[in-house]
């Protein structure tokens, strides 16, 4: 009798732990939430809600990319430097000459933040060098590029066309824009990842590359894909962010690197790769923002949230990495009790 | 030729072997050792420098280039010792961070120096110390450990001095820090680095603690079937590299005269990539002092003559962020190279982010 038949099968256990990840993120942030709108009603105002889900947007979209990357067993480091550099970017082109069309800024800005992608993807998967060095380096060399670009300038909201500032501010049937872009690019890569047999490919390579390679899965081209993805996200992140705050220094989004992997680990996927869901970074990316709006109503000093985002991120690798303990000797026994 | 082969490991985490087939044994490679062309461009860099911008071979500039990179060479000897081990610590600038902002507040509530320094240099090691506890008891990688202490240590700095800048030291402590030893070009900071790369060096290269770390970086299940204590040996290590950034931190508030939350933001990058441009493998196991302290020398002097010739900061850290980036690729294409003369490339797999 194999453990395949037993009531409970090993792949269920597995299944089970990991989804209680993500339920456990669901239950912090509602108790986070109870907590915070017992001690100040105002938090769950109508305006407090569509703050949280505007800050969270960008965040999302950007973990999303990151998530992918991560599951392949890399690391893209240089995806704040990647929307600040679109931000601005996009910002002076649109500023140039207002008649230019909001659909072209989005596609420009893709582009943009692709050609970054391209870039992390080409010398990642095919100068075979570790991902950390090479995005630490691009994370460096974009923002260089994007200080050079600005020049001490800034992009103010006046000089944008209104078109895109209510891209940023505006709604349908009473939701706002950011969110609904950043839930149903939320959906559609958890699907892909989940139900094509290219996207599981993913799991394969962060599992194990040599393992993906031999069983025929073009591991260069499928790293180069999660980068051009993420990177095309984070230029998507980039135009977001005009819209949203639409005044845009060259630093805009400097220091994001460590949220976004924050939320990611935070949200479950495994830093080790080939584990995790876009759904819990989703849900970790959502936690941040929460937590930040959290303390802003608590009254508690804003210098604690680098520490708490720090502390938390460390609690979040070290139960991922009790429970994964936990599951190993759960499976073991398993295994050994029907002799197989 | 073997092919990277990663093993989950019961005790320390994922460790990854560094592909074999390195530059060094090819005859092309053994020509072509990536921490002599270091130095070589070093001197390059130096005469193309003292020939276009007068000034830059000064003892004067010289000596003030040298004390400007004290912090980074300071920390890049323990960041050395942790890469050989296949291990990183992004941290180090924020526990430079804390440190700073500990001496900003400590200073402002009245302690005296003496008593400051060696209290913020025992907290430096608790800090290492947490990021050695998580690496090896829980086992998890010192990448995912070092990017949540570095927002933590951050963050506590913050908590510490908030966005104050305390700059009222008197001069006989400030002095310490930009001073030359009397009657030599050498500041102070320098002459302690002299003193402390010599002892990494004979450590790393002629003990038997320094062939146990080329060991655990090479393969960390190997070094533990040879007798190796590698989490207690990895734990010093990363206690070392948070003792080393906490002194790197009085070092930097005593010379710029200034205590700030902020101070050594982003630092980290500048250590790594000067220990990565020496010519360590960032998958363990590879490296040399001497290329080391080249790459720190390399970078300083790249930075200062930039600075001579009014470049932008923009430039200097796309300059930066360049040459780290070359620094990696390029072993690895002499690799390359190397193997294409031999025999037919394997199968291409992506190289893990760290371990």
């Amino acid at each position: 009798m194999t453990a395949v038949t037993a009531g409970r099968s090993p792949r269920n256990v597995v299944d089970l732990v990991f989804r209680a990840r993500e339920l456990s993120i669901v239950v912090a942030l509602a108790a986070l939430v109870a907590v915070t709108a017992g001690v100040n009603g105002n938090f769950l105002s109508e305006q407090g809600l569509k703050d949280i889900f505007l800050n969270a947007s960008i965040l999302v979209l950007l973990a999303v990319g990151q998530s992918v990357v991560v599951i392949t067993r890399n690391i893209d480091l240089s995806v704040g430097s990647v929307v600040g550099l679109v931000a601005f970017t996009v910002g002076d082109f649109l500023a140039a000459d207002h008649s230019r069309g909001i659909v072209f800024a989005v596609v420009l800005g893709v582009a943009l933040g692709a050609l970054c992608g391209l870039v992390n993807g080409l010398l990642v998967s095919f100068g075979r060098v570790p991902a950390l060095v090479v995005t630490l380096g691009t994370l460096y060399v974009i923002q260089g590029v994007d200080h050079y670009i600005a020049h001490g300038r800034q992009i103010n909201a006046v000089d944008l066309p209104p078109a895109l500032l209510s891209l940023g501010n505006g709604s349908v049937l009473g939701i706002p824009y950011l969110p609904l872009i950043a839930v149903v690019v939320m959906f559609a890569v958890g699907y892909y990842l989940r139900s094509y047999a290219s996207g599981r490919d993913f799991y394969a390579i962060g599992s194990s590359p040599e393992a993906a390679s031999l069983a025929g899965v073009s591991v260069r081209r499928r790293v180069m894909a999660a980068y051009l993805f993420s990177g095309a996200l984070a230029g998507l992140a980039g135009v977001l962010w005009l819209s949203r705050f639409g005044t845009v220094v060259a630093d805009a989004a400097n220091g994001w690197e460590l949220q976004v992997v924050s939320a990611v680990v935070v949200g479950g996927v495994a830093i080790t790769g080939g584990v995790g869901t876009v759904y819990g970074a989703a849900l970790g990316a959502l936690l941040l923002t929460t937590i930040t709006s959290a303390l802003v109503v608590l009254k508690v000093s804003p210098f604690w949230q680098q520490a708490i985002t720090g502390a938390l991120l460390l609690l979040a690798i070290s139960v991922d990495r009790l429970l994964a303990l936990r599951v190993a000797r759960v499976l073991r026994r398993r295994n050994s009790r029907h002799g197989s | 030729m073997a092919p990277d082969v990663k093993t989950a490991q019961p005790a320390g985490g994922v460790a990854a072997l560094p592909p074999a087939g390195a530059a060094e044994r090819g005859s092309f490679g053994r020509f072509l050792r990536w921490d002599t062309l270091v130095g070589l461009l070093l001197v390059l860099v130096f005469i193309g420098g003292s020939a276009s911008s007068p000034g830059f071979a000064s003892i004067d500039n010289l000596s003030f280039a040298l004390g400007d990179l004290g912090e980074i060479a300071l920390i890049a000897l323990a960041m050395t010792m942790l890469v050989v081990a296949a291990e990183v610590d992004l941290s180090v600038a924020s526990v430079l961070g804390l440190s700073s902002a500990l001496v900003g507040a400590l200073w402002d509530a009245g302690w005296a120096i003496e008593t400051i320094i060696p209290l913020v240099v025992v907290i430096g090691a608790a800090c290492g110390l947490v990021n050695g506890l998580l690496v090896t008891r829980l086992g998890l990688p010192s990448l995912a450990v070092t990017i949540g202490t570095l927002a933590l240590y951050r963050g506590l700095a913050y908590v510490v001095l908030g966005d104050r800048a305390i700059a009222e030291f008197p001069q006989q402590y400030t002095s310490l820090a930009v001073d030359d030893i009397p009657g030599t070009p050498i500041p102070y900071p320098v002459a302690l680095f002299i003193l402390l790369a010599i002892i990494t060096a004979v450590v790393l290269h002629a003990t038997g603690f320094g062939r146990s770390l080329f060991a655990i970086g090479a393969q960390e299940e190997a070094a533990l079937f040879a007798g190796i204590r590698v989490k207690r040996v990895k734990l010093i290590l990363f206690v070392l590299s948070g003792t080393v950034a906490a002194f790197a931190g009085v070092v930097f508030t005593l010379r710029y005269g200034s205590a700030r939350a902020d101070n050594g933001m982003g630092l980290e990058l500048a250590v790594i990539a000067a220990v990565l441009l020496g010519g360590v493998d960032f998958d363990g196991g590879r490296g040399t002092l001497g290329g080391v302290i080249a790459g720190v020398l390399l970078i300083g002097l790249l930075r200062n003559l930039l600075m001579l010739n009014d470049v932008s900061t923009e430039i200097q850290s796309i300059v930066t962020g360049l040459l780290l980036i070359i620094s990696v690729i390029t072993p690895r294409l002499v690799a390359v190279i190397g193997q294409r003369r031999r025999r037919p490339s394997p199968v291409p797999s992506p190289a893990p982010p760290a371990s």
